[in-house]
C-alpha cells in the first residue's frame, strides 16, 4: 500500500448509518428463532425424559403448586399484552399512555420472578434440589424431572431478567424522544423478545404443572 | 464488466480503507472499527494464530507416533493435546474460517452494499470470537490441566473428568455465539443490502453458499450452546440430565451434540464450495455450469444436514431402526455435493483454463475433496462402519473432508482475494510450489491413516502395536512435508502483503462486483451503489473486449508489416 | 442466468420498509386476544383435572399452540407481516420437528 499518503489532510470520513427498520425485525425474528432452538434442545431433553419416565413425571409433578403456575400464566399474558397496548400507544403519539402500559410490563415481570422465587424457595425448603436430601431419596424419574424443570425455569427466568432490561432500556428511549410514533421499531424488537418469553412458558406451563 | 455493469475508473484522489481517515487512529482504528473489510482482516490474523497453533499441536502428536510407546509425551499429555488440537481447529478456524474472513470482506461487495447490515454486531462477534479463543487457550494455564474429552466432549466422562472441562466447554459456547451473530448478520444483509437488481439468482454463488450456512449458524449452534451449558450445570450442580448414575441418558448428549455438530459440518465446507463456485469460473474464462442447481443444492445439504446426526453413533448403541434410517438418510447428502463437483468439471469442460495459484488449490480440492468424499461413504454405511469406527480411518476421512476441504479452499481463497485485501500480489511461483508441496504433504500424511485404520488402529491413543508402525512413520514424514509447505506459503504471502507488486482493480478477470472497486477497496467500497443487469458470471463483455485488443494487436502487426 | 427479470416481484421485501409505519394500530383486538389467552388457559387448567389418560398431554399441547399462534399473529403481528417472516417461522418450526422427530425414532425402539 502507499505508504506515504498524507492522512492528516484528509477531512473525516464519518460512515453513514442508514436506517432499516424492516431489516431491524427481521434481525430480531432470526434471534428469536436461536432462542427457540436453546429451548428447543431442552424441550427435546424433556420430550425424551417424559417418554421415558411417564408415571414418575406425573408423580414428581403432583409437587408443583398448579395455583402458583397458573398465576404466572395469567401475570405473563397480561404483560404481554400490556407490551402490545404500549406499542399501540406509542403509534398513536401517546408517549404518557405507552410509559404506563410499559411500567404495567415491568411490574408483570417482576411478579413473576417474586412467584418464582417462593417457588424455588419452597423446593428448596424441602430439599428438593440436586443432590439435595429430598431429591435423594426419589426415583430417577423424578430427579429427571426436577433437573429440567430447574434448568428449564431457570433458563426461562433469565430470559425475563433480560426482557426486563431490554424494556427498561427502550422505555428510557422513549423517555427521551429517540423513540417516537414514527420511529418505533426497537420498542417492537423488544416486545417481540417479550412475548416469545411469554411463549416459552406457554409451554412450559402444561409441560411441568399439568400432568397427572 | 462485472454482473453487466460498467467500470468507473475511480478517482484518484480517494484513498483506500486502510488510509481513509476515520474517528479513531492507531490501533484503535482497527479495535473499534466497524468496517466489514477491517474485521475480516482481524478475523484473518487471529485465525492465522490459532491455525498454526493448532498445527503445531497436530505435529507435536505426529511425533508422539513416530515410534510405539512414549516418544515425547506422556498419555495424558496426549489427551489433552488432541483436545485442543480438535478444540481450536473445529471452533477456532474451520467452523468461522471463510465465512469470517471472505464472507465479511467480499460478501458485501459482491452484493453492492457498503457494509454488513449490523456493523456494530459485527464488531461485537469478533470481540466475543476472541474471548471465547483466549478462553480455550487460557484452559492450558489454569485449574486442573487442559480437557482431555476431545472436541466432542461426551458426557458421562466430561462430567467425571477433574480436568478443566467447564472453562474448554464455556470457550466454545461463546464461540457459538459468535458464529450464531455473525450468521444472523449475514442472513439480514443478503436480504436487504442487494443492490439494484441483484435479485436472488443473481447473486454470486458464495452469497449463496453463505446464505445457506447462515442459516445452520442460526438454527443449529443454539442446540449445541444448551448442551454445553448442560454440561458445565451438570458439573457445577450435578442437575442429572446426563449422568446415568441418577437415571439420565449419556446417549442424549450424544444426540444433542449431533443435532448441531453434524449441520456444522455444513457450515465448514459450504463456504468453501462456494469460493469454488466463484474460482472455477474466472479461471476456466467461462459462466458456471448449472447455476441454478449448485445455488439450490447449497440450500438442499443445510436441510439434509439436519437429518443425518445419527450416523456418528452407529455404534453407541442407539436402536437399530434409526440406525438403519439414519444410514439411508446419509446417502442422500451425496446428491447436491455430487451435483456441485459434477457442475464444477463442467464448467472447465471447453473452457480457458488459466492455472493460477487459487485455481492450482481448488483443483487439488476436488481431487481431495472427493476422495474424502467417497470414504465417507464406506462410513456412512452401517456394516462397514461398525469394523471402521473409531479407527484411523476415521480420522483421515474428515481430515480430507475438513482439512482438503475447507482447509485448502481457505488458502486458496486467500490466494484469490488476496490483492483485492491487499492491492499487491504474492509471487506466483512460489505460491505453486508451496501448493504442490502441501498436496504430497497432505496426501502422505493422511493416506496411510486410511490403511492403518482399515487393519484396525484406533484413535486416540498414545500408543500401539509395531505392526503399525511403518503407516506412522509415512505419516510422521508427510507432517513434516505438509507443515514445510504450509510454512512456505505463509511466508510467501507475508512477504507478498510486505513488499509485493501492486496490482490492479481485477488481475485474474473476474466479474463478480468486487472486482469492479479498486484494490484495496474505499471505505464504503462503492461511490455510487451499482445497478446490475445480468448474472454473475458474464464473460460475454470479457470476451468482446478480449477480441477487440486481439484485433487492435492484429491490426498494428498488420500496419508494421 | 440472463432472463431473471420474472424476479422482481417477489423482491416485495427489498424495496419498502426502511422506515415502519404502524399497521392500523387498535387497542380493542388485541384485549380481545388476551381475553381468549385467559379463557384457553383456564380451559387447559380445568381440562387437567379430568383423567383423560395418554389424551391428557396431546390436549394440553394443541391448547398451548393455539395460544402460541394467538400470540404469534396478533400480538407479534405475523399475521399483518411481510411473507417472508411467515416462511422463516415455518422453517424454524420444521427443523425442530424433523430434530424431535429423529431423535425419537432411536428411543421409541431403545426403550421399547
Amino acid at each position: 500500500m502507499s505508504q506515504n499518503i498524507d492522512t492528516t489532510q484528509q477531512e473525516i470520513h464519518e460512515i453513514h448509518i442508514h436506517r432499516d427498520d424492516f431489516g431491524s425485525k427481521m434481525g430480531m425474528w432470526l434471534f428469536l428463532f436461536t432462542e427457540v432452538l436453546l429451548f428447543g434442545g431442552l424441550f427435546i431433553l424433556y420430550a425424551s425424559y417424559r417418554f421415558i419416565y411417564p408415571n414418575e413425571f406425573a408423580l414428581a409433578a403432583s409437587e408443583l403448586d398448579m395455583l402458583m403456575g397458573a398465576i404466572n400464566t395469567v401475570i405473563l399474558l397480561t404483560s404481554s399484552l400490556t407490551v402490545v397496548l404500549g406499542i399501540v400507544a406509542l403509534q398513536k403519539n401517546n408517549k404518557k399512555l405507552c410509559l404506563f402500559f410499559m411500567w404495567v410490563t415491568v411490574v408483570c415481570g417482576i411478579l413473576f420472578l417474586v412467584n418464582k422465587y417462593f417457588e424455588w424457595g419452597a423446593k428448596f425448603h424441602h430439599g428438593i434440589y440436586p443432590k439435595g436430601p429430598a431429591l435423594q431419596d426419589m426415583s430417577e424419574g423424578e430427579v429427571m424431572y426436577f433437573g429440567l424443570y430447574y434448568v428449564m425455569t431457570g433458563l426461562h427466568g433469565l430470559h425475563i431478567v433480560v426482557g426486563l432490561a431490554f424494556i427498561g432500556f427502550v422505555m428510557w428511549q422513549i423517555k427521551k424522544d429517540v423513540l417516537t410514533s414514527t420511529n418505533f421499531q426497537k420498542l417492537e424488537n423488544a416486545g417481540l423478545y417479550w412475548h416469545l418469553v411469554d411463549i416459552i412458558w406457554i409451554f412450559l406451563f402444561p409441560l411441568f404443572y399439568l400432568i397427572h | 464488466m462485472a454482473n453487466g455493469t460498467i467500470a468507473v475508473p475511480k478517482k484518484a484522489a480517494e484513498p483506500d480503507f486502510y488510509h481513509v481517515r476515520t474517528k479513531h487512529t492507531g490501533i484503535w482504528s482497527w479495535l473499534l472499527t466497524t468496517d466489514h473489510k477491517r474485521i475480516g482482516l482481524m478475523y484473518l490474523s487471529a485465525m492465522t494464530f490459532f491455525f498454526l497453533a493448532a498445527m503445531t499441536l497436530g505435529v507435536l502428536m505426529r511425533l508422539e507416533m513416530l515410534t510405539p510407546g512414549e516418544t515425547i509425551m506422556t498419555a495424558q499429555t496426549y489427551n489433552s493435546f488432541f483436545t485442543l488440537h480438535g478444540v481450536i481447529m473445529i471452533f477456532l478456524f474451520i467452523i468461522p474460517g471463510i465465512g469470517a474472513v471472505f464472507g465479511n470482506f467480499i460478501l458485501p461487495i459482491q452484493l453492492g452494499a457498503k457494509d454488513v447490515q449490523f456493523p456494530k454486531l459485527n464488531l461485537m462477534s469478533w470481540y466475543l470470537y476472541m474471548i471465547g479463543g483466549i478462553l480455550a487457550l487460557f484452559s492450558l494455564f489454569i485449574g486442573t490441566g487442559i480437557a482431555d474429552t476431545g472436541w466432542t466432549f461426551y458426557a458421562p466422562y466430561s462430567i467425571r473428568t477433574t480436568t478443566n472441562v467447564s472453562i474448554s466447554v464455556f470457550a466454545a459456547f461463546i464461540l457459538g455465539f459468535s458464529s450464531i451473530l455473525t450468521g444472523l448478520n449475514f442472513l439480514t444483509t443478503i436480504h436487504r443490502l442487494r443492490c439494484p437488481g441483484m435479485t436472488w439468482f443473481r447473486m454470486p454463488l458464495f452469497v449463496w453458499a453463505i446464505y445457506a450456512t447462515a442459516w445452520i449458524q442460526v438454527l443449529a449452534t443454539p442446540i449445541i450452546g444448551i448442551t454445553l451449558l448442560l454440561v458445565i450445570l451438570e458439573r457445577a450442580f450435578g442437575i442429572g440430565v446426563f449422568d446415568p448414575t441418577l437415571g439420565g441418558d449419556p446417549l442424549l448428549y450424544q444426540h444433542l451434540f449431533w443435532i448441531y455438530s453434524h449441520p456444522a459440518v455444513y457450515i465448514m465446507i459450504l463456504p468453501a464450495m462456494g469460493v469454488v463456485s466463484e474460482i472455477i469460473p474466472t479461471f476456466a474464462k467461462k459462466p458456471i455450469f448449472g447455476y441454478v442447481p449448485i445455488a439450490i443444492s447449497s440450500l438442499a445439504i443445510a436441510l439434509v444436514g439436519y437429518l443425518v446426526w445419527g450416523h456418528h453413533m452407529f455404534s453407541s448403541g442407539i436402536s437399530d431402526t434409526s440406525r438403519v434410517i439414519f444410514s439411508l438418510l446419509t446417502f442422500i447428502v451425496a446428491l447436491p455435493s455430487g451435483i456441485k463437483v459434477f457442475n464444477w468439471v463442467a464448467t472447465l469442460y471447453k473452457g480457458s483454463i488459466e492455472v493460477t495459484a487459487p485455481m492450482l488449490y481448488t483443483l487439488l480440492f476436488i481431487f481431495i475433496f472427493s476422495i474424502g468424499g467417497l470414504t465417507g461413504l464406506t462410513l456412512g454405511a452401517l456394516n462397514t462402519d461398525l469394523h471402521l469406527t473409531d479407527t484411523y480411518y476415521v480420522v483421515a476421512h474428515f481430515h480430507y473432508v475438513m482439512f482438503g476441504g475447507m482447509g485448502l479452499i481457505f488458502f486458496a481463497s486467500i490466494h484469490y482475494w488476496f490483492p483485492k485485501f491487499y492491492g499487491k500480489m504474492y509471487n506466483e511461483k512460489v505460491a505453486k510450489i508451496a501448493a504442490y508441496w502441501i498436496a504430497i504433504g497432505f496426501n502422505t500424511l493422511y493416506f496411510p491413516m486410511f490403511i492403518m485404520g482399515y487393519l484396525g488402529m484406533p484413535r486416540r491413543y498414545y500408543d500401539y502395536l509395531p505392526e503399525y508402525q511403518i503407516w506412522h512413520v509415512i505419516s510422521t514424514v508427510g507432517s513434516w512435508i505438509l507443515v514445510s509447505g504450509i510454512l512456505i506459503m505463509v511466508f510467501n504471502l507475508v512477504k507478498g502483503i510486505r513488499s509485493g507488486k501492486p496490482t490492479t482493480a481485477n488481475p485474474w478477470g473476474g466479474t463478480t462486483l468486487e472486482w469492479t472497486v479498486p484494490s484495496p477497496p474505499p471505505l464504503e467500497n462503492f461511490d455510487v451503489i451499482p445497478t446490475v443487469t445480468t448474472g454473475p458470471y458474464d464473460h460475454t463483455k470479457l470476451h468482446q473486449q478480449l477480441r477487440k485488443e486481439y484485433k487492435d494487436q492484429q491490426k498494428t502487426e498488420e500496419g508494421k508489416n | 442466468m440472463d432472463n431473471h427479470n420474472s424476479e422482481h416481484a417477489e423482491l416485495s421485501e427489498h424495496d419498502d420498509g426502511q422506515i415502519a409505519e404502524a399497521h392500523h394500530p387498535s387497542y380493542g383486538v388485541n384485549v380481545l386476544v388476551w381475553i381468549g389467552l385467559i379463557a384457553l388457559t383456564s380451559i387447559t387448567v380445568s381440562i387437567s383435572g379430568i383423567n383423560l389418560g395418554s389424551l391428557a398431554l396431546t390436549v394440553a399441547l394443541i391448547i398451548a399452540t393455539v395460544k402460541t399462534m394467538f400470540v404469534i399473529n396478533f400480538f407479534m403481528h405475523l399475521k399483518f407481516d411481510n411473507k417472508v417472516f411467515k416462511i422463516f417461522v415455518g422453517v424454524c418450526m420444521l427443523i425442530f420437528i424433523v430434530v424431535l422427530v429423529l431423535t425419537f425414532f432411536d428411543l421409541t425402539f431403545r426403550y421399547e
